[in-house]
């Protein structure tokens, strides 16, 4: 996979990344690894040698639906941000501005295929049927991971950033190990398993986490059915992104030897079609693939965050101006794949499951920290039992105010 | 019955568990056609296949890290990490993730993973060759850490520890890795329960609880502190993680007097947990305050220095001594 048949699709993006890429160019000797696009920001359809095969596959349906998932997890962001200004949430991680390289992804995964995300990656759960009420369980406090990963192949978020990279290698390598236990046993006539392969999610600023480094090393070792998908959305928080590297994200698979690939991220079609090359190229046994979505976090780190103190609002504006949303309508309407009834349904639908979320984070409940003591290990503890045991006859003691004293006493004489 | 040595207990526990089970494999540096530096795995990868003998690329974050992911795949991953001071780059796998999986899943996940590390000094060996770190693993919930300290509680602890739900951590003691022993491969009758410490030697005035390389010098002192009239009892703890302080505080209410020793630094270690738990639960039977016998606060000395940093006989005898005359 060379970059010679990439379209010479120059970026338009901030002066930096030209200033970036030119310097790489002089220490590297060639031309970065170019970006696939073929979407634009105006709304039309470009060409591209190997990806347009790709993009050729969408129906009206599919086209219509990606917007229809992307102005779902746009409005339901709104939604949430909403809720942790209202109290209802701790805190929360919007994705506005990321729209197009979560549901491009997500919508190119397949049910057999397992997903590890970050923590932002609330569009890719909506591709993976998960309910997105119960994504904000952990934002609420009464839940680490609200869903079972089991039911979705969507695994918990992860919050130390990058830690869950090393694990999708893993999974992945045991999908190799299934695959070659069913070929082992396979009877012939008998319908095969589809083959599977795993997709992980991670940012610019886990890029420079070591356990990156170490997964791709792994990935690369045991040619492991896996897809790294990067979401550069330019700021670790605070921190830009030419802190944490001097080339292109993508040109470093080179140096692990499996191909990389930088996409615009705001492309939804472009988006959708390398990551359908790269999941299959995964599930055939061919290679990784590290993805680079080169996007933009529009908003701020979390709800606790002030972009202001680090950035100017001409950038942000700059890359409003490469919406993700508005092309694809734009390239909806001309294309007369979409009319205003479309439009309007989608707000209503967006109305609509904003107000279920809202209901619903309103209803969920406070666990027991029971389930905390049950959950520690998967086999009976001594230890975990007798402070259950405490904890019990602790808490019984308040059962009524007027026994408080001597239930007290007692509880410290067993002590 | 078999008579083998610890090295080899384990190394036959794994073909064990690796014939029982398709399931199981093994993963870390070396331990293919080398046998790893121990040769524990040795002639495993010949019998099962590169698929479950894994020689790992040198990372041990990523050992752990993809054992965890193997784990969540259905497999049951048994890691080898070559010393005990080279367990920290994968630290943050083990604490953050290996040990809270099964807890922020609310239960729907299991990560069984196993990690055999070697530890403990007297090996004169380079520095971070010679650590014993269990202490910063017991203070994690969620991870479960046992230790063996002769042939047949190896044998079976390896394949009790892969057929645990929980992640384990088996601390192997490397000085006594041929250390020699009956083996019996058809039963492990009295060591059924992993987590169970045994009384290895029973006495009346005093008790000395210890656990992996230390066990066998605890023994040599109860001989010793026989010969001066004096009756010891010895308690080979077996599990750090849960520690069954049942047998320990039965035997403190019949001895009245516990030594607890280890190779870690005493400061922060398993053994200011015995004595603050044996206080609570056994304080009106304790003629003495439970004394330490530990390593000292400071980073692993040089070979050179080890036997004077290294509680022997004498330091377990002196502590007695001083428990005897409170």
């Amino acid at each position: 996979m060379g970059a010679t048949h990439l379209p010479a699709t120059e970026f338009d993006g901030t002066g930096v990344d030209d200033q970036l890429e030119a310097e790489a160019e002089a220490v590297l000797g060639e031309p970065p690894t170019q970006m696939v696009q073929l979407l634009g920001p105006d709304g039309t359809l470009g060409e591209d040698p190997v990806f347009s095969a790709y993009a050729d596959r969408l129906d009206a349906d599919k086209l219509r639906g990606f917007y229809a998932d992307m102005a779902a997890i746009r409005r339901f962001d709104q939604e949430a941000t909403a809720l942790q200004r209202q109290g209802q949430l701790a805190l929360w991680v919007p994705l506005t501005g990321q729209e197009a390289a979560q549901i491009g992804s997500g919508r190119a995964s397949q049910p057999q295929d397992y997903i590890f995300p970050t923590y932002r990656e609330h569009g890719v759960a909506l591709t993976r049927n998960v309910d997105l009420a119960e994504l904000l369980r952990q934002f609420r406090g009464v839940s680490n991971g609200g869903w079972n990963p089991k039911d979705t192949n969507f695994h918990l978020y992860t919050l130390v950033l990058a830690a869950q990279t090393p694990h999708a290698v893993g999974y992945a390598m045991g999908i190799q190990r299934d695959q070659k236990l069913a070929a082992a046993n396979a009877t012939p006539g008998q319908p095969q398993e589809p083959k599977a392969a795993v997709m992980v999610y991670f940012g610019d600023g886990a890029s420079s986490e070591g356990d990156v480094h170490e997964s791709m090393v792994f990935a690369s070792s045991y040619n492991a059915p896996v897809v790294f998908f990067c979401q550069n959305n330019h700021w670790a928080i605070s921190v830009p992104s030419t802190v944490q590297t001097r080339v292109p994200l993508a040109d470093r698979a080179k140096g692990y030897g499996f191909p990389g690939i930088r996409v615009d991220g705001n492309d939804v079609i472009a988006v959708h079609a390398v990551t359908e090359w790269a999941l299959e190229r995964a599930r055939e046994g061919k290679s990784p693939v590290l993805i680079e979505a080169f996007t933009y976090r529009v908003g701020a780190h979390t709800t606790a965050d002030d972009p202001t103190k680090y950035r100017g609002s001409d950038e942000e504006a700059q890359w409003r101006a490469k919406d993700p949303l508005e092309r694809l309508e734009k390239y909806l309407r001309a294309e007369n794949l979409a009319d205003d009834d479309f439009f309007a349904k989608v707000k209503a639908d967006g109305d609509e499951l904003a107000a279920y979320v809202r209901k619903t984070t309103h209803d969920l409940e406070t666990p027991d920290i029971r389930t905390a003591f049950a959950n520690t290990y998967a086999e009976a503890h001594p230890l975990v039992a007798e402070e259950l045991a405490w904890f019990e006859e602790y808490s019984a003691g308040f059962a009524d105010e007027s026994e408080t004293v001597e239930a007290d006493t007692d509880g410290a004489a067993n002590r | 019955m078999t008579t083998m040595t610890i090295a080899k207990a384990i190394n036959e526990g794994l073909r064990a568990t690796l014939n029982n089970n398709p399931r199981t494999l093994l993963m870390g540096e070396d331990i293919g056609p080398l046998g790893g530096v121990y040769r524990v795995t040795d002639g495993l990868i010949g019998e099962f296949g590169a698929d479950r003998v894994v020689d790992t690329p040198l990372a041990e974050s990523g050992i752990i890290g993809t054992a965890i992911g193997l784990a969540l795949s259905g497999y049951l991953p048994v890691c080898e990490i070559q010393f005990d001071g080279f367990v920290f780059p994968g630290f943050n796998q083990i604490t953050t993730q290996l040990a809270k999986m099964h807890a922020r899943s609310n239960g729907n996940l299991t990560v069984p993973v196993v990690i055999r590390i070697p530890y403990g000094g007297g090996i004169g060996s380079i520095e971070h060759h010679s650590e014993s770190p269990e202490a910063l693993f017991a203070h994690t919930a969620g991870l479960r850490i046992i230790t063996p300290s002769n042939p047949h509680d190896a044998y079976w602890m390896i394949q009790q520890a892969v057929d645990c739900q929980d992640p384990v951590i088996v601390f192997e003691p490397k000085r006594r890795y041929w250390l020699k022993g009956d083996v019996d491969t058809e039963s492990p009758g009295a060591s059924a329960d992993p987590f169970k410490a045994h009384v290895l030697r029973e006495g009346t005035d005093a008790t000395v609880a210890a656990y992996g390389p230390l066990v066998p010098v605890a023994l040599a002192a109860a001989t010793a502190a026989a010969e001066d009239g004096h009756s010891v009892e010895v308690i080979d703890l077996r599990s750090i993680s849960p520690i069954d302080f049942d047998t320990v505080t039965e035997s403190v209410k019949k001895t009245g007097r516990l030594v607890v020793a280890h190779e870690a630094p005493t400061f922060g270690g398993i053994g200011g947990e015995i004595a603050a738990r044996v206080s609570e639960r056994a304080f009106l039977s304790l003629e003495a305050p439970v004394i330490r016998v530990g390593g000292f606060h400071m980073p692993y000395p040089v070979a050179k220095v080890e036997e004077d940093y290294l509680p022997d006989i004498d330091r377990i005898l002196e502590a007695l001594d001083r428990a005897l005359a409170y």
